[in-house]
């Protein structure tokens, strides 16, 4: 009777076993490609979350799509979702490298680390890096001016806003993201000079419960116009149930949200992601350099501007992707204050790239403190 | 205008409790009767993410409830075959169940990750939401959160005044005299952890269907976990489980309101305090043994198998 019992025990734990191999494994698609003539290139993308998140790694895989639709049968492209920000992306990388791709993109902060460890090791594979400062002469690192958009989409907060408070959904305190807030404030400043914005921390780039309850809490603190740095829909969704205006961020996320939506600052990662496979087929990749890309090369934009904005503001931001584009705008331009007053930008100074990157503190208008400083 | 914000926390709050509610009294169920199911996550994820693909297909979120639930006692049926029959170690196989369940409902939810679900219905109850205060924070819920409060009512009264209920809890607490009184243990055991189970399916299904319309994998983020202390620290408790869960979902909407409100305190101190006043909570509980000797089921966690 008991050693019966066991031999089932021993089925059902082989069977759960095997259940868990299947079950468990991450999700890897090969688009079928007719084998072409000459060798194609292969080309690896590691994603932080879902193709599905109709966000930030939506968008990358737009681009993926681009170099596909650009490139035909000269390239072979595939895509890893959800790889974590941890010793697991190392792990998957390495594999992307040793199984014969030629060119890997890796689409978030956190494997900056991985990346250079793996390209250290495999010196004919070419690593791009997404949003990161470190390189190598096999690696570059390249990033989006999310804040234009972000500046663009202040603007159109500043005047839609019935009450003069503003809210932020934060992903992880990095200077890119404190930058956004900023640039968000100072847009929307430029309407009315009295904007308050709130911000909330999900600690997190990808996690629709979080940004659901951070945008609730928010709402019910009184900000009547949301914004966010993270990487779901979540967000525009809370807004859309709770009669409340938002953006969309990375992607065009209207479909989310018809009634909330108000503009989606998107980033367009296919002039860069085309450029950059066209030089690796013709042989003019230069690692160990960086780009940073903005409304003037086609990677960001402000998309989808719902129909009750006013014609003037609508008007105002076209003006500002004309600059933007022609060099003549600066989004960061003094007089700026940060939150104790100090001047942080004189009248007429500019910001260059390298004070933008080391963003560290709010503007005047923003409430709260930026979580870790002092 | 602050008191509107009060108002709107505490709704948030039973809203968010309610999730761990039901999770945390189906496994109440579960360890009065001597089980214990570590696979409370796993069941949860499987549900959400069939509760969601059904509202998804059919756009009824009753629907949707209903086969949440099922999935919930079907994952728990196969748990309750697996360690009341054959024996199996109850809390490896709670935790095979888990990792299973993770697992497969990321690999079936792929497909609906992009999907949207048509526009929530806001509920109110006629007159007392009318009430200034009292109705934006008690009175404008979700059906499913007053049927929590009821289930715990109902779970108290059948727990402490029903024959059935004393079953229940003789099995719970010695297995053999109930099976000398001729109760058939391991039956009744099923019913539990089927039961039990289908409650966990109901949370699973209630976070996806309607406390955030999504479904992204592993967006249960550990509330089976917590609604495992939960049953814990409010030792076996209903009318304690339930306050224990609107307790937690408090402590999570608050550490969203107190960063809005720019209160000074880092918001990585904040995110942890939801699970650190769980900790705090069940270590102050332990620390009186006699305490948890009086309220724990004896043969919790224990394999049984009738002698005779």
């Amino acid at each position: 009777m008991i050693r019966s019992s066991k031999r089932y025990s021993l089925a059902a734990v082989v069977a759960f076993a095997a259940l868990l191999l299947v079950g468990c494994g991450k999700k890897t698609e090969t688009p079928a490609a007719t084998p072409p003539k000459a060798e194609p290139l292969k080309i690896a993308f590691a994603y932080v979350g879902p193709v599905g998140d109709g966000g930030w790694t939506f968008a990358h895989d737009n681009g993926r799509k681009a170099i596909e639709k650009e490139f035909g049968d000269k390239v072979v492209t595939t895509f890893t979702e959800n790889v974590p920000e941890s010793a697991d992306a190392e792990r998957v990388i390495r594999d992307m490298a040793s199984q014969g791709n030629k060119l890997v993109f890796g689409t978030t902060f956190g494997y900056m680390e991985p990346m250079l460890k793996v390209a250290a090791e495999f010196k004919d594979t070419k690593f791009e890096h997404a949003t990161g400062y470190k390189r190598a002469a096999n690696m570059n690192s390249y990033d989006s001016r999310t804040y234009e958009g972000a500046y663009m989409a202040g603007i159109i907060a500043g005047k839609m806003t019935q009450n003069g408070t503003l809210g932020v959904v934060a992903s992880i305190p990095i200077p890119e993201v404190i930058r956004n807030i900023n640039s968000f404030t100072l847009g929307a400043q430029t309407v009315n000079p009295n904007i308050k914005t709130k911000v909330v921390w999900v600690n997190a780039w990808f996690d629709p419960p979080k940004e659901t309850e951070a945008a609730t809490s928010l709402i019910n603190s009184g900000a009547d116009v949301l914004f966010q740095n993270t990487d779901s829909a979540a967000v525009l969704k809370t807004a859309e149930s709770k009669g409340k205006r938002a953006f969309g961020w990375d992607s065009d996320m209207t479909a989310y949200g018809p009634k909330a939506h108000l503009a989606s600052a998107i980033i367009n990662w296919a002039p860069y992601y085309v450029k950059t496979t066209r030089d690796v087929l013709e042989g003019n990749w230069k690692g160990d350099g960086g780009v940073w890309w903005g409304v003037k090369e086609g990677a960001i934009d402000l998309v989808s501007i719902a129909e009750d904005v006013p014609s003037e503001t609508k008007a105002r931001i076209d003006e500002i992707k004309s600059g933007l584009k022609a060099g003549t705008f600066n989004i960061w331009k003094g007089p700026i204050k940060d939150q104790s007053g100090k001047e942080i930008l004189k009248d007429g100074e500019t910001a260059d790239d390298k004070f933008l990157g080391a963003t560290n503190f709010y503007v005047k208008g923003v409430e709260g403190k930026i979580p870790g400083s002092k | 205008m602050i008191w509107d914000t009060y108002a709107l926390l505490v709704a948030a709050s039973l809203n968010a409790g309610t999730v761990l509610a039901f999770a945390a009294l189906g496994l109440l169920i579960n360890e009065k009767a001597g089980v214990v199911n570590l696979g409370a996550e796993g069941m949860m994820l499987c549900a959400a993410m069939a509760g969601f693909a059904c509202v998804v297909h059919t756009g009824s979120d009753g629907l949707g409830f209903v086969v949440g639930m099922l999935v919930g006692a079907g994952l728990a049926g196969i748990f309750g075959v697996l360690t009341i029959w054959l024996g199996s170690n109850q809390y490896a196989t709670g935790l095979a169940m888990t990792l299973f369940g993770t697992g497969i409902s990321a690999f079936v939810g792929t497909s609906y990750v992009q999907s949207t679900l048509p526009e929530r219905t806001h509920f109110q109850v006629p007159f007392l939401s009318d009430i200034p205060w009292l109705g934006n924070a008690l009175f404008k819920q979700h059906p499913l959160v007053y049927a929590a409060v009821l289930l715990s009512l109902a779970m108290i009264y059948f727990l402490n005044k029903t024959r059935q209920g004393l079953i229940l809890r003789g099995i719970g607490e010695n297995p053999d005299s109930a099976h000398a009184l001729g109760y058939p243990v391991r039956r009744l055991r099923l019913w539990a952890v089927v039961f039990g189970g289908s409650l966990c399916g109901l949370a699973g299904a209630y976070l996806s269907v309607i406390y955030t319309p999504l479904w992204v994998e592993g967006m249960v983020a550990g509330k089976g976990w917590i609604a495992l202390a939960l049953t814990t620290f409010a030792t076996w408790r209903p009318g304690r489980v339930l306050l224990g869960a609107y307790l937690f979902g408090f402590v999570t909407m608050l550490q969203f309101h107190l960063q809005g409100a720019g209160v000074d305190v880092s918001s990585e101190f904040l995110t942890m305090l939801p699970y650190l006043a769980n900790i705090v909570v069940l270590v102050m509980i332990s620390r009186n043994s006699d305490w948890i000797k009086l309220n724990i089921p004896a043969s919790l966690g224990k394999p049984y198998s009738p002698s005779a």
